[in-house]
């Protein structure tokens, strides 16, 4: 990495940091109770409250999510050559949100079986695990299918996302069947992505996973470069390609299987984060994918804000995945025509 | 010895005894020996299907030959670790495909990769041998540009400036003048022949039979996964061999200036 890049790397994550926190501190003021932030770090009542206790917490959420879903994309895309992947596109969010609730349904089932004496496995390690798991499972799915004579083609990869995440979404139906009334709401709840209040331990246990998760991505991303090229061209420039491609699948399944377990499917954030940061630090990696990261958890944090303080006169809030989609489907459409419009013009 | 360091180099770096290899159904290599030294340039020759591409990528480690073996610069390809590989040896893939905006430079640099650290810091050697490269392929006024922006010939030259940043002992080249107008195929026979002037050992998979023999020292003819023919071209180039090969009507000639061997096709007269 060259001085000038250094530089480059250096303004990109202090740009990242700096929205990061200025939209922290937005979303923290900001409520149907509107605050002095000031005066709650004074301690003063009832702010320092809401702030500590409501409004952090949240904004905490906030960010993981959105920093997983931000980097699993970018990296994501590397994988798959093209622009338009995204872990909610690509299903790997619906793979993340099957195991979660088959998990939860099982405790639900178990708890019946053993009488009212506990099941704490419904609690949120073990859906998390589940999430990773189904994350992981579904991406090798979508990347085993997406071969075409025993070469990744994008657009049947993403073609098979599509059709797995409506598997996804009738088996999730079936599965609310099964399950008591209250149970089935809670898991609607959960999957249309809404990022609600966590305990402190989910949260530092998400922010763990999603923390070593971004971190092995950031350590590969040199590689990552290397994988956006054929993969005999990789291969001859000294990567083992195999072993790094199931290692970058891994920890972008593992981000999103995070992201999913604490906030449901939020979509799009993958597809738009990376792509303007792609506009802002260029196609290197190594800048590419911490900036995401930042710029990820940013923008979710500001989309959380939008959702709750849209509808205050209603008294009602969307969950944050549906702002994230009123925004990403329309700019889904756009990247695709404009990708199209590009390859067109270079055939 | 191991990979990496400076000489003495094994004699001969290319060196494939008995290699077969089968994509499933009738063998694509069918028992081949073929060897390759510093400073030669070797066209591989053949219809298509005859197995060149197959044994390029059996050189260069990416396929691993059924029996037989494969060494290259005393290494095993198949066994050894891919940065060891790729740092005696580099391919220019026959069709490079661009899937991310990169600049020239940044697409040269990814040459270095195989001596860099995991995060790709550049040294100056790194710095150093890219503007080498980039001065050699003529491409030092396009550094900045991306990738998606240039034409084909321009792009060919930026992978093969990526192959020679990478300072390889063997230069693959799959079809280097595929698609290219008659001008950039004659600057990229150029190129491969001053690589191989430098010390390189170069071996270049090749459709055009009067560009091989103009270019190359030395030329191999494959012919249904075997070796037909090895030699200097104008003593394999025959009529015979070539009408048999290929099974085409051809016209061989000589070039008065040059000597080197003139193949042209014949067709019924219009």
């Amino acid at each position: 990495m060259s001085g000038a890049r250094t530089a480059r790397l250096a303004v990109a994550l202090a740009a990242g940091a700096a929205a990061l926190v200025a939209a922290s501190a937005l979303s923290a003021a900001l409520g149907a109770q509107p605050i002095s932030l000031r005066s709650a770090l004074g301690g003063v009542e009832p702010d320092a409250t809401i702030l500590f206790s409501l409004r952090l917490p949240r904004v905490a959420l906030a960010a993981i999510v959105g920093c997983a879903l931000a980097t699993a994309g970018a990296a994501l895309q590397a994988l798959l050559r093209n622009p338009l992947a995204e872990p909610f596109i690509l299903g790997v969010s619906g793979g993340a949100a099957l195991g979660g609730s088959i998990v939860l349904v099982a405790a639900v089932a178990l708890a019946r079986l053993g009488g009212a004496g506990g099941a704490p496995a419904g609690a949120a390690p073990s859906v998390a695990a589940g999430a990773v798991a189904g994350a992981a499972i579904s991406t090798f799915v979508v990347f085993g299918l997406g071969r075409i004579g025993g070469r990744l083609v994008p657009e049947a990869a993403l073609l098979v996302g599509i059709v797995f995440n409506s598997f996804v979404a009738g088996v999730i139906t079936l599965m609310k069947l099964l399950v008591p009334a209250e149970q089935a709401g809670r898991l609607t709840y959960w999957l249309v992505g809404a990022v609600g209040n966590e305990s402190g331990g989910t949260l530092a246990l998400g922010a763990a996973v999603v923390g070593l998760a971004v971190a092995a991505l950031v350590a590969l991303s040199a590689r990552v470069n290397l994988l956006t090229l054929a993969d005999e061209e990789a291969a001859s420039l000294g990567v083992d390609v195999p072993r790094t491609r199931a290692t970058v699948f891994f920890a972008a399944s593992a981000a999103t299987g995070a992201a999913v377990a604490l906030g449901g499917m939020v979509g799009f954030v993958g597809l738009i984060v990376p792509h303007v940061a792609r506009r802002l630090v260029g196609p290197d990696h190594r800048l590419l994918l911490p900036a995401s990261a930042l710029f990820g958890a940013a923008f979710l944090v500001l989309a959380d804000a939008a959702a709750r303080l849209a509808f205050l006169p209603l008294g009602t809030e969307p969950p944050v995945g549906a702002v994230t989609a009123f925004i990403g489907g329309p700019f889904f459409l756009w990247l695709l025509r404009r990708t199209e419009a590009r390859e067109g013009a270079s055939r | 010895m191991t990979a990496g360091a400076p000489g003495p180099w094994p004699d001969p770096l290319v060196d494939v005894r008995g290699a077969s290899f089968s994509y499933g159904g009738a063998p694509a290599l069918d028992g081949v020996t073929f060897q390759a030294r510093a400073g030669e340039f070797v066209g591989l020759l053949g219809p298509n299907g005859a197995g060149k591409s197959t044994l390029v990528r059996l050189v260069a480690g990416l396929l691993a030959p059924a029996s037989g073996e494969v060494r290259l610069a005393g290494l095993d390809p198949r066994r050894a670790p891919r940065g060891h590989v790729a740092r005696v040896c580099a391919l220019v893939p026959q069709e490079p495909r661009v899937a991310w905006p990169f600049t020239v430079r940044e697409a040269v640099m990814m040459g270095r990769a195989p001596r860099q650290g995991l995060l790709a810091r550049a040294t100056r050697f790194d710095e150093g041998a890219v503007e080498g490269a980039l001065r050699a392929c003529d491409l030092v006024h396009l550094a900045d540009r991306r990738l998606d922006a240039l034409s084909g010939g321009e792009r060919r030259r930026v992978f093969f400036a990526r192959a020679l940043a990478q300072e390889p002992r063997v230069l693959l080249l799959d079809e280097p003048t595929a698609f290219l107008d008659l001008g950039h195929q004659v600057a990229a026979m150029r190129m491969a022949q001053e690589a191989a002037r430098g010390g390189l050992c170069v071996v270049a998979v090749l459709h055009d039979l009067n560009l091989a023999a103009a270019a190359c020292q030395r030329v191999a003819v494959l012919s249904r996964g075997r070796i037909d023919a090895e030699g200097p071209p104008a003593d394999v180039l025959t009529e015979a061999r070539v009408r048999a090969v290929w099974e085409a009507a051809v016209w061989r000639g000589e070039n008065a200036a040059t000597g080197a061997a003139v193949v042209l096709p014949v067709l019924p007269p219009r």
